[in-house]
This record gives C-alpha cells, sequence and structure tokens, in this order.
C-alpha cells in the first residue's frame, strides 16, 4: 500500500486545548470499488469527480483521499448523507472492506500491513463494533451473544459468560441474559450488539449506525446510553451518522463527508459557527445556533465605554447555558480564561443568536 | 399456449404464420409422402451400433475383475456398498448371524423409529409412526418394507455423507457452485430409468447398483439446499462476526451452519423422500424390498397384490415425511427450550426414551414373539381381495366411462400425433422440427434440434423416439390442460389452494409405481395408460408452478383491470394469464420433463416404444445394447425438448425461466 502521490493541503489540526495522544491516525485513506481500482489513486484519474470517474473508468470511489486522527477517549463522528462513503471509511478502518490507498495508523503502526492472524487479533483485542442491523446470531441466547467475542478468542466458558454476564449489567439488559434476540425490541437489540462490542474490552469501538433503525425516542435514549457509557468505560469511539443532532450531541469532534472526500472536520460548535462551504452551510441551517455555539463565537472586543465589573464566564459556556446571566445582568458580560479578557457579551448579542436562529447564515 | 401481447405486435405475427406455414406444409407433405423412409424398427431388430453396445456390454463384464479401475476403484464401491446395504439389512430385514430373524425384530425397530419421532419430532409423529410400522406388519408386507428401508436409509445416509459437505462448499464458493449447478440440474432432469441399465454394467445388478441409483436422484436436494441454507446467512450477522475476528472455520461452525440448519433438515427431507421413491423404481434392477413386489405384482396384473404393497409404500412415505418435516420445525423451536430446569426436564424425557427404545431391542432380540411379527393378524389379505374386488367392481361399472375418455383421447389426440410423428419421412419431421425450433426458440435451439435429430436417426431408434415424442406430447398437452385450469384456480382462490396443495404434495411424494396400480386397473396395458400415469406424475407440478405464476401477478394490477370493470373471464384472460407467462412456460418445461422421466414406466405399462426397448433391455441379454440404446434416445429427446422450451420460455416470457 503507497501512500498516494497527490497533492493535498495538509489540514491545520482545528484549535482545541486538547493535546491527547492519537490513538488512530488515518492518512490519505482512499476506496475504489471497481475493476483495476488501484489505477485510479494517485494519477490524474484521482481529480476526477465521482460521476466523471464513474464514467470514465467504471470504478467508484467511495472514499477519497480522507485524513484524520482520533484522540484517546475521544467521541469522534463522522458524519454525510447515504451514499457520502462514511460506512465504508469506517469499515476501512477495521478491514472489513480492503482500502485501495493509504495509511491507518494504530498507535503508530500501519495495520493495513496486517493479514491472516494479526488481523484476527487485531479485531479480537483492539477494535469492537456496533452494527446498524445489530448482526446477532438468532440462535444463541442474550448471554451467548454477548460472550460469542470472547468465546472466539478462547476464553473459558465460565470466565467469558461471568464476563458478558458483567457487561449486560453495564448496558442496562440484566434479566434478559436467557432471552432470544427476537425476543427483544430494537432498542434492547442493539443494547445486546453495544454489550457484545463491549465485552472484548476493545481499545476503540467503532458505531456504523447504530440507532438510525430505531425509533427517535428509542434512539435518544440510547445516545445518552452511549454518552453515559463513554463516560463510565472512557473508549475511544468513532461514530457513524447521518443525523446531524446526533453528531452535535455525541461528537468531541465531527468530520463531515461528501461524495466520499471530507468536506469539514472540527467541533460541534466549530462546524455550526464556520461552515466551511455551502454544503455544510445548509445542513447546519436548522440547528438553534444558541444550542452549541459558545461565547467565542458572538463576543466582541471590549470597547472602553464597557462597564467591565459585569460577571465573568468562560468562552466554552454554551449560548444557551449563559442567557440567563446575560439578561439580568444589565451589564456587558466578561468572557474570561485564566484571568485573561478575550471579550464580552451583552443582550444584543445572544437576542441576535436566539432571533436569528436558523436565518442568518 | 398464452396470447403474447404488447410490445412485439409488430414480430409476432408474421412469426406465428411462418409456424402455421411451417405447420400446414409438413401436414400437406404427410399425405403425399405417408409411410416412407419412416426408419422403424422391429422389437427383436438390432442395429449394428446396438450390437456394439452389446459387446460393449460385454466386454465390461469381462474385464470386471481384471480392469485396474475396476479392481482399485469401482469394484471397491460396490463392495463397500454392498456391505453397508447387508448391514443393515441383518440389522432389521434378514435373517443373519446364524439366526434365524434379522438382530432387532419388529418390536425393536418399531420402538427405535418411534423413539426418533418422538425426539427429533413431537409426540403426533411418534404415534403415526408406531402406527406405520406396526401397518407393515399387519399387511405381511414387514420383511420388505424394511429391506426397502434398509436401502432407503442406506442411501440417504451416503448421499448425506457427500452432500451435506458438498452443498457446504457450494454455499461458500461461488465457482464451485457455477460448477456444480448444471450437473445437479443435468441429475435431476435426466429421467431416472435411463440410468438404471449402464450402473448396472458398473455395479453390477444388485443393492449396490440400487444405492448408486437412488443416491444420483436423491443427492441434488441435500446440495442444493445445504447451498442455500450457507447462502442465506444475513450479512450483517457474517460482517459482525469478522469485525470479531473470526476465522473461516468459526464463523461456519458457530454462524453459518447453525442458521442454515433448518434449510438443511429440509434438504434432507427432500432427499430421503427422492431416496424411497428412488429405491422402490430400482426394483428394475433387482432391489430388494416393496418395490420389487408392486413390480412383480405388475407384470401379472395382479392388482390386489400391488396395492396393497403401494399402500405400504404410501404409508412409508408418509412416516418419513411427516418425521422430518416435523423435525425441520423442531429445529425452529428447539433452542427455545428455555430456561435450565426445563432443560433438565428435557434430557431426562430423552434417556427415558432411549432406555424404553433399548429395553424394545432387547426384547425383540432375544424373544421370538417380539422378533418375527405375529402372522395371526394378516390384514394384507384383507386389502389384496378387497382391493381386486374394488377393482373389478370399478372396470365393470366405469368401464363405460373410461373407455370413452380412453378413446376420446386415443382417436382424438394420440394417433394423428402419432401418425403425423411417426408416419413420415424422417428428413421431413427434422426439418420441420429446425424450422420450429428457429420460428420459437432460436438460432441456438434450432441447431440443438438439428443435432437431436441426428443423434436419434444414428441410435437406430427414430420411428420409436417418434412414437414416444407422440405419447409425450399428448402427455404433456393434458398435463398444461390440467395445470392452467386447476392453476388458475388455486391461484385465484385460497380456498382451493388450501384444499388442492395437500393433494398435490401427496401426488408428488408418491412413489411412482404407487399409482401405476389403479391406473392399470382401470384402463389396462395401453398406451393410454401410460399417458395417465405420466400426466398424475407431472401435473402437480405444474399445477403449482401455474398457481405460483398467478399469485405473482401484481396485485395493483388486477385492482384496476377490476375498477375497470373487467369480468372475471377478461380478468383471468386479459390480466392473469398474459402476465403469469413465464411462470405458465415453466410449468409447461417442468411437466414436459416430468412426463418424459415416466417413459420408461409407461413402457411397462404397455406403451411400448422407448420405454419398451429399455424394459426389454433389462430383462433379456440380447436386447442390452438396444435398451442402452433407447436410454440415450430418451436423454436426447429430453435434452432437446428442455432447450427448445427454455429458449421459447426466454424468448416469450421476457425473464429468464431457470428454476
Amino acid at each position: 500500500m503507497t501512500v498516494p502521490t497527490v497533492e493535498r493541503e495538509e489540514r491545520p489540526a482545528p484549535a482545541t486545548d486538547d493535546d491527547r495522544p492519537a490513538v488512530l491516525d488515518v492518512r490519505g485513506l482512499w476506496k475504489v470499488f471497481g475493476q483495476r481500482a488501484e489505477r485510479v489513486v494517485g494519477t490524474p484519474l484521482a481529480t476526477l469527480d465521482r460521476a466523471e470517474l464513474k464514467r470514465a473508468t467504471g470504478c467508484v470511489a467511495a472514499v477519497r483521499d480522507v485524513s484524520f486522527s482520533v484522540r484517546r477517549g475521544e467521541v469522534f463522528v463522522v458524519m454525510g448523507l447515504s451514499g457520502s462513503g462514511k460506512s465504508t471509511l469506517v469499515r476501512c478502518l477495521n478491514r472489513l472492506i480492503e482500502p485501495t490507498a493509504g495509511q491507518v495508523l494504530l498507535d503508530g503502526e500501519d495495520v493495513l500491513g496486517y493479514a491472516g492472524k494479526r488481523l484476527r487479533e487485531l479485531r479480537r483485542h483492539r477494535f469492537g463494533m456496533v452494527f446498524q442491523h445489530f448482526g446477532l446470531l438468532p440462535h444463541r441466547r442474550v448471554l451467548d451473544n454477548v460472550a460469542f467475542g470472547l468465546e472466539i478468542r478462547g476464553v473459558k466458558k465460565a470466565d467469558r459468560l461471568a464476563r458478558a454476564q458483567e457487561v449486560l449489567e453495564l448496558v442496562g439488559l440484566a434479566g434478559f441474559e436467557g432471552s432470544y434476540p427476537d425476543q427483544l425490541s430494537g432498542g434492547m437489540q442493539q443494547r445486546v450488539g453495544l454489550a457484545r462490542a463491549l465485552a472484548v474490552d476493545p481499545e476503540v469501538l467503532f458505531f456504523d449506525e447504530p440507532f438510525s433503525a430505531l425509533d427517535p425516542l428509542i434512539r435518544r435514549e440510547m445516545q445518552n446510553e452511549v454518552i453515559r457509557l463513554h463516560h463510565e468505560v472512557g473508549k475511544t469511539m468513532i461514530f457513524i451518522t447521518h443525523d446531524l443532532s446526533e453528531a452535535l450531541k455525541l461528537g468531541d469532534r465531527i468530520l463531515i463527508m461528501r461524495d466520499g472526500a471530507l468536506v469539514q472536520m472540527g467541533t460541534p460548535d466549530e462546524v455550526v459557527g464556520a461552515p466551511a462551504d455551502d454544503y455544510v452551510r445548509d445542513f447546519v441551517s436548522d440547528v438553534p445556533r444558541s444550542d452549541v455555539l459558545t461565547l467565542r463565537w458572538i463576543m466582541r472586543d471590549a470597547t472602553p465605554d464597557d462597564p467591565l465589573d459585569g460577571p465573568e464566564l468562560g468562552p466554552d459556556t454554551v449560548i444557551r447555558d449563559a442567557v440567563r446571566t446575560v439578561l439580568s445582568a444589565r451589564r456587558p458580560v466578561k468572557v474570561v480564561r485564566d484571568g485573561r479578557l478575550l471579550g464580552v457579551v451583552t443582550t444584543a448579542e445572544v437576542l441576535e443568536v436566539i432571533a436569528g436562529a436558523g436565518g442568518q447564515s | 399456449m398464452v396470447a403474447v401481447s404488447a410490445p412485439v405486435t409488430r414480430r409476432l405475427p408474421s412469426r406465428s404464420y411462418l409456424t402455421g406455414a411451417v405447420l400446414l406444409a409438413w401436414i400437406a407433405l404427410w399425405v403425399l409422402l405417408n409411410g416412407r423412409d419412416t426408419l422403424p424398427l422391429g422389437g427383436a431388430q438390432l442395429t449394428p451400433l446396438h450390437t456394439r453396445f452389446g459387446e460393449g456390454a460385454d466386454v465390461i463384464d469381462a474385464n470386471r475383475d481384471s480392469n485396474p479401475v475396476f479392481l482399485y476403484f469401482v469394484n471397491y464401491i460396490r463392495l463397500f456398498i454392498d456391505a453397508t446395504v447387508t448391514f443393515v439389512q441383518a440389522l432389521i430385514s434378514q435373517p443373519s448371524f446364524g439366526r434365524p430373524v434379522p438382530l432387532v425384530g419388529w418390536l425393536g425397530v418399531t420402538g427405535v423409529a418411534t423413539a426418533i419421532a418422538y425426539l427429533y419430532g413431537n409426540r403426533k409423529v411418534a404415534v403415526l409412526t408406531a402406527a406405520g410400522f406396526v401397518s407393515f406388519g399387519l399387511l405381511g408386507l414387514w420383511e420388505e418394507s424394511m429391506d426397502t428401508l434398509a436401502l432407503t436409509l442406506t442411501a440417504v445416509a451416503l448421499s448425506l455423507a457427500v452432500g451435506i459437505p458438498l452443498g457446504v462448499w457450494a454455499g461458500l464458493s461461488d465457482r464451485f457452485n457455477r460448477v456444480v449447478t448444471p450437473v445437479l440440474d443435468f441429475m435431476q432432469t435426466m429421467p431416472t430409468f435411463v440410468y438404471l441399465a449402464p450402473l448396472t454394467l458398473f455395479f453390477l445388478i444388485g443393492p449396490a447398483s440400487a444405492t448408486v441409483a437412488t443416491m444420483i436422484y436423491a443427492i441434488p436436494p441435500a446440495i442444493r439446499l445445504t447451498a442455500h441454507g450457507i447462502r442465506q446467512t444475513p450479512p450483517a450477522t457474517l460482517e459482525a462476526a469478522e469485525a470479531l475476528g473470526v476465522t473461516g472455520g468459526q464463523s461456519l461452525r458457530k454462524v453459518r451452519l447453525p442458521l442454515a440448519k433448518q434449510t438443511i433438515v429440509v434438504g434432507i427431507n427432500q432427499t430421503i423422500m427422492a431416496a424411497l421413491s428412488m429405491a422402490t423404481i430400482a426394483a428394475l434392477i433387482d432391489a430388494p424390498g416393496l418395490g420389487k413386489t408392486v413390480l412383480k405384482a405388475l407384470q401379472t396384473l395382479d392388482v390386489g397384490t400391488a396395492f396393497n404393497a403401494g399402500l405400504a409404500i404410501v404409508i412409508m412415505a408418509i412416516v418419513l415425511d411427516r418425521v422430518t418435516s416435523a423435525a425441520s420445525r423442531r429445529v425452529e423451536i428447539a433452542h427455545r427450550t428455555g430456561r435450565s430446569g426445563r432443560r433438565r426436564l428435557r434430557r431426562m424425557e430423552t434417556a427415558a426414551t432411549a432406555v424404553a427404545a433399548v429395553v424394545l431391542v432387547y426384547l425383540s432380540y432375544t424373544y421370538v414373539w417380539a422378533a418375527e411379527f405375529p402372522a395371526g393378524a394378516d390384514l394384507g389379505s384383507y386389502v389384496r381381495r378387497g382391493a381386486d374386488a374394488a377393482s373389478g367392481w370399478v372396470q365393470e361399472t366405469l368401464v363405460a366411462y373410461t373407455n370413452g375418455l380412453k378413446n376420446a383421447i386415443t382417436y382424438a389426440l394420440l394417433n394423428p400425433f402419432e401418425a403425423l410423428l411417426a408416419g413420415s419421412p424422417w428428413w421431413l419431421v427434422a426439418v420441420v422440427a429446425v424450422a420450429l425450433a428457429l420460428l420459437l426458440a432460436g438460432v441456438r435451439a434450432s441447431i440443438t434440434a438439428a443435432v437431436g435429430c441426428v443423434l436419434l436417426v444414428a441410435l437406430g431408434l427414430w420411428h420409436d423416439s417418434m412414437v414416444t415424442l407422440a405419447t409425450t406430447l399428448v402427455a404433456t398437452l393434458l398435463v398444461m390442460v390440467l395445470g392452467v385450469v386447476l392453476g388458475v384456480w388455486m391461484g385465484r382462490s385460497d380456498r382451493v389452494d388450501r384444499v388442492l396443495r395437500p393433494v398435490l404434495d401427496a401426488g408428488q411424494t408418491m412413489p411412482a409405481f404407487v399409482y401405476l396400480v389403479p391406473i392399470l386397473g382401470l384402463f389396462g396395458a395401453t398406451r393410454f395408460t401410460a399417458i395417465i400415469a405420466a400426466v398424475v406424475f407431472a401435473a402437480p407440478v405444474s399445477v403449482k408452478l401455474v398457481a405460483e405464476g398467478i399469485r405473482g401477478v401484481p396485485h395493483t394490477a388486477v385492482e384496476a383491470a377490476t375498477a375497470g370493470g373487467a369480468s372475471t373471464w377478461q380478468l383471468i384472460s386479459k390480466v392473469q394469464l398474459p402476465m403469469a407467462r413465464a411462470g405458465i412456460t415453466l410449468a409447461a418445461s417442468q411437466g414436459l420433463i416430468y412426463v418424459l422421466s415416466m417413459v420408461v414406466v409407461g413402457g411397462l405399462v404397455g406403451a411400448g416404444a422407448l420405454g419398451y426397448d429399455v424394459v426389454a433391455g433389462f430383462s433379456q441379454y440380447q436386447l442390452r445394447g438396444k435398451g442402452l440404446a433407447a436410454g440415450l434416445a430418451i436423454v436426447v429427446l429430453g435434452i432437446v425438448l428442455d432447450r427448445i422450451m427454455r429458449a421459447a420460455a426466454a424468448r416469450a416470457g421476457g425473464s429468464s425461466a431457470t428454476r
């Protein structure tokens, strides 16, 4: 596997105060489906857009030159509409789909070179995955489904069942050990899928649109469950979704894909506050901005006229949470970090965001 | 058949005019040339090719104990299979090990069978099994039934031992699946009787040939359904397992096989049914058992005895079918036994059932009363006399109707067809066949037709082939009339479907020999009897396929026509039949294949021609070469007709008419 020689712009890492080490580093990843797909990468063909490439070669570029890195303990969301290549992307990471070109570095080691036993060991011990359609074994009890990953690893029966029981309790399914998957609701089945992935105690968890098949109420419940589990077990998670509100709710950072290529990558407030192009702007236009944006996005520099004896708030305070303070303060609220004054926020700025929600862009 | 409508109207009329012109020209020429160049061959006459076939068979016979292929390969297979069958016979049917009775007597066999039915099926089928096995004894056919069962079980065991691994392979490998599918198609379309004679050349007359013949017929469903089950595994489940890091073996053992289990059991059911029907037919090559009893009775026109043995075959078929069907449903529920308490209960139940079976086996091993079925309760003689009386009564009473039907079809359809096909010069028929194939099915089919005609002439059996073809076409026509009428009725009404379907199922699972008996009783040994037997055999498949096609017509189309004010007849003729075209052509081609596979059976009941040649080849040494040639001629007819039908179906239906 070679790194493509195509010129590409190195995107600067988004400005954030987070400097945890990268667990997973993806560089120049390509996946092209079709006959002799490898001829596309690194040639002028690679610059064609999807439809042109399809016409010229019959190949479909599902993932085009995507690079990103995921930090330990982070929830990294990949978002895009159907056909944007996000599910292919995540499958390239654990090699359910073989990438055409690029690198996937896990703790600095390229897993694309792995084969056979090493690849299986990687999947058995370090990666876990939750699927949209659950992929449970209908002929096994819930407990045996959860223990399946340990079983194929060769863990003794008593041990694996004990561990499976533990994880079932963690995902709130205690009491359903003896049930069969088709006796459970969709949400509960996905809890089983989640438990199965957690049971092997992986370093990285992949979620492939895990809640798309669930109804909205259950979906919200499951999202909260993921947040809770993330607090409890602190796994690195890579989460695929087509639902923007889900992405904003769960993601520490969000990568937006279109037609296989990366469009924008950043924190939720960066995506909403500074859309990279019209596509993303369109996407986020319905989001209530006050729920996502922080004071950093609306503060203005203090002018000499501003009285500086108002209350202080941090720059990462979400606007919604600051509304009460700002409206009741009668004076500009100071945005302060580490004792340094970054700017001020007044009623005018807050009202503009709330009144213009969705309208301005 | 069905009027083809719509988009190709521009080309079709000219083609149908041409077809009509070809047929008219044929009839005109037939009037002129009737009886010339028809290539007839008398019953005992041979061509040099037949003599050479016979000599070839002699050469195989002579070298059986010296040729290395036989010495180190074929003979071992034969010995192994013979030994296996003999062993199973020694267990349950034949006196053995210096005992006057088999190792396990009737009580033991009944006990074990009932226990198996109970453990793998349910209480109901266990009772059915016990009653069925006892009835074999009551009919006075215990030993014959056990011989049939021994042969069937051996063939099934070997078929599954070969078929399931191959099925798994075909399920996993697309390439192997592509290779094996046409082979299975061929194994299933080839008329079963045709390969009996060649098999005896390799495996001699007796259990080995019978078992191999049975296996050829019974393996395809095992392979097909296993492969289908393996392929059916949901991709999401496979992907999830792969993401967890399963090896290939783990994925097969822990994911694919358990999920395919129910489909595989359905395959086992079909394999058993196919094996049973073939094991009775294998009586033609001296396979022991009920088939032999039926065959002997057919040859002496002893309706009573044939009916009695036929009844035993039907009972065995019902028992085997119900038990395996219950077992396949059981698989679905099996893992749902739930909590451990019930599991323990289940284990105790299993142990108790097994102990009871063992006790019965021990009793039947030790005591004569449990070993030999008590002769006192001889229901068989009543059945025989009853059947004789009933058949006599029916023949006397219904003779007017049956003769009427027989004569109507013979004079109105069969004789003209036969006169036209067998009375025209061979080259005329060949030209007509090629022309029709070209018009209806295309260039490739016409080449097949040409090659087929040449082969039939070369085999020296042109005239016999044409007589057989006439019978086959008439039978197929009747099958299609039945198929369309009943199929449309079934497809339109759920109630009719509920009533007819079990009857059709029974018709399909019943071994062909069985219904020969009453038909023979009604119509005597004539060509017409052979036609009726073929129709009974082939109609269920065609009816089901037509019904499926009618059901497959989109609901909205029917609704739209109804809303537009179409009458029932308009609805059927203008919407449902045209839209079910693909299903109907498939029904026709399947019906034809089934009819053709009954040609040899027809030979047993008076159809003459190719069927008779094959049967005569079994029994008379000097005719064996001709019998082989007749078998080949049937295969040639089958392949040619099948190809033409399929190509015509593909052309007419637009969609491919493959199975």
